[in-house]
This record gives C-alpha cells, sequence and structure tokens, in this order.
C-alpha cells in the first residue's frame, strides 16, 4: 500500500501522520522535541496556561515545537465546566495561530471521563464561532453521532481513561461508532503500549492519540518510535483485511503429492 | 496605577498599553493571548488598548500536555 498517500482528512486539512501525540509529562522540552520526532507525528497537543511571570527564564515550548513544522493542537484539558471549557478554547485561539481545537469537558477528577452532556454543549458553542472542534468522548456511539450532527468533523472516544494504560477496554462500542458516523476516529487516550495502539488501527481508527503512554514509558524514545511502527502495521493490516477467525485448522501446505 | 496580572498585584504607569506591558514582563505578543476583564484582547489591538486601574489581565501560552 502507498503509505505515503494515505492521507488522514479532517474538515478539509490533510493529515501526514496518523500517530497523534501529547507533549505533557517529559523530563524537559529538549526530550519532548526528540520524543515527537522519534514518533512522527505531526499533529501534538498542547495545554493552555498562565505565563510565569516572576521567572521569565523559563524556556518557551513554541522554541522547541516550530508551529511551522507541528500543527499545534490546543486542548481544553482541566476544564471541568463548559464555561471554561469555551473560555480556554477562545484563548488557545487568541494565543495560536488556528480554529483546531482539541475539547475536553472533564465528569470527574478520579476517572477523567468526558461530561458528555457538557461536551455537546460547548462543542454547539464553539462550532457556531467558527471553531473546528475535535472532541474527547467516551466511547459511546449515541454521543459520537449528536457530536456529528452538531458539526463536529472528527470524533475522539477513549479506549480507557487517561493515563491509565489499559489499553481498548471496549472495542466493540469503538466499532460501533466507527460503523455509527462517517468521519474519523481519533482513538484518545488509554493506549498502554504499541500492541494496543495497532490493535485500534486494526480496528479501523483513523488516527490514535497518545501521551503518558511514550512519555511515561521508561525509554520514551524508544516508545515514541515503537508507536511510529504500531501506527503503520495497524492501519496496514487493517487496509489488508484480515483472515476470518475458525476454530479447526487449514493446512498451509498440499496434500498432493505426499507420499 | 495597580493591576492584576496572572493574580498577581502590579504598578504600572497611566495609560499603559498591552503591548508596554508584555514587553516590560519580557513576553513574546506572538506566542500569548491576553484576557482583560475576561474579555479576549486582539493581538492587534495590543499597541493600543491601555489598561486602567484595577484591571485584570491574564496572560496565557501553550504548554506541554496531552489531556488533563
Amino acid at each position: 500500500m502507498d503509505t505515503i498517500n494515505d492521507r488522514l482528512v479532517i474538515a478539509g486539512r490533510e493529515f501526514t501522520s496518523r500517530l497523534w501525540v501529547g507533549t505533557g509529562k517529559y523530563k524537559d522540552f529538549e526530550e519532548t522535541k526528540k520524543a515527537i520526532d522519534a514518533s512522527g507525528a505531526e499533529v501534538v497537543t498542547v495545554a493552555v496556561r498562565r505565563v510565569n511571570i516572576t521567572d521569565r527564564s523559563k524556556e518557551n515550548l513554541l522554541d522547541y515545537l516550530d508551529p511551522k513544522k507541528y500543527i499545534i493542537l490546543p486542548n481544553t484539558a482541566g476544564c471541568y465546566t463548559v464555561e471554561d471549557a469555551v473560555r480556554y478554547a477562545r484563548l488557545a485561539r487568541a494565543a495560536g495561530v488556528s480554529d483546531l481545537v482539541k475539547l475536553e469537558v472533564l465528569g470527574d477528577e478520579k476517572t477523567l471521563f468526558p461530561d458528555t452532556a457538557g461536551l455537546i454543549e460547548a462543542a454547539k458553542i464553539l462550532i457556531k464561532e467558527g471553531f473546528i472542534v475535535l472532541p474527547y468522548t467516551n466511547d459511546d456511539p449515541i454521543v459520537a453521532r449528536k457530536l456529528v450532527d452538531i458539526g463536529c468533523p472528527a470524533v475522539m472516544p477513549l479506549a480507557a481513561p487517561i493515563g491509565s494504560g489499559l489499553g481498548i477496554r471496549n472495542p466493540y462500542n469503538l466499532k460501533i461508532i466507527m460503523e455509527t458516523v462517517k468521519v474519523p476516529i481519533i482513538v484518545d487516550a488509554g493506549v498502554g503500549t504499541a500492541s494496543d495502539a495497532a490493535l485500534a488501527m486494526e480496528y479501523g481508527a483513523d488516527a490514535v492519540l497518545m501521551n503518558t503512554a511514550i512519555a511515561g514509558a521508561q525509554d520514551p524514545l524508544a516508545m515514541a518510535e515503537a508507536m511510529k511502527y504500531a501506527i503503520w502495521a495497524g492501519r496496514l493490516a487493517y487496509k489488508a483485511g484480515r483472515i476470518p477467525r475458525k476454530l479447526y485448522a487449514t493446512a498451509s501446505s498440499p496434500i498432493e503429492g505426499m507420499l | 496605577m495597580t493591576i492584576q496580572v496572572n493574580g498577581e498585584s502590579r504598578g504600572v504607569g497611566e495609560g499603559q498599553t498591552v503591548a508596554a506591558l508584555l514587553q516590560e514582563l519580557d513576553i513574546r505578543a506572538d506566542r500569548v493571548a491576553v484576557e482583560l476583564n475576561l474579555e479576549i484582547v486582539d493581538r492587534n489591538d495590543f499597541d493600543t488598548r491601555s489598561l486602567c486601574d484595577g484591571d485584570r489581565v491574564e496572560i496565557l501560552s501553550f504548554i506541554g500536555g496531552g489531556a488533563e
């Protein structure tokens, strides 16, 4: 398969990489950049926070991640209300250069599961203001459909709780979401290792977004590279079409010609 | 006059602009969002928008983050 031309398109924008990565939890910006380069990711998520005005010696993330080279996807991480999420999205747009936002409205601190009612409400407001809203949502096909109905050009269902590394907890729901909505599906959160990412792609996900699985690995650079191959392996396997599962054996060698 | 910048009190000159405040704080204007009394200030207005006593200014930028 021509992997170069197998592009992901969201809201008319072309994305060269199907692995999207977060930029949190790294030791320093140097490691962040090295890991992102090893992963081959083009889309990188960032958070929006107050500038440290008392210690200006702190470096800026954008000194390391050139917005001309990477697609900077701001998130509304840490927002638990519609008002906060909308406020942060507007600030992200003002600080950056695009209308893209990864919208998170969280339900509680223990699970970090999305508050899907709040998510839909916030998405409606932002879409009306011209944002391209990529919503972090539950693995719920009905919510995914509603998000698409109100104008989200992609949906980002979780595989498992953020940072849990549990892998895909409900592959059947993910498959139903993929059948239900006709927009790209980006599996977001919960991936633990390369096989989780490959599985998500084999199921038919269009991309996978992860952070902790790479940043928290003992060797983040090696894991970033592993994820790059896993995403492509999964994508290729999905496009190739796997064999059906059967209970009994089927010989691969012919019987004919045997003594 | 006194304003609040990112939650901290700060004395600034009468009629100081947003651009001048950023310069004083050594912050690059092209990488931040500025919220003045809960209203976002367009980057093109940084030069002309002057601050008033008691204003609450928030200056934000991108930091490393995945989710939460």
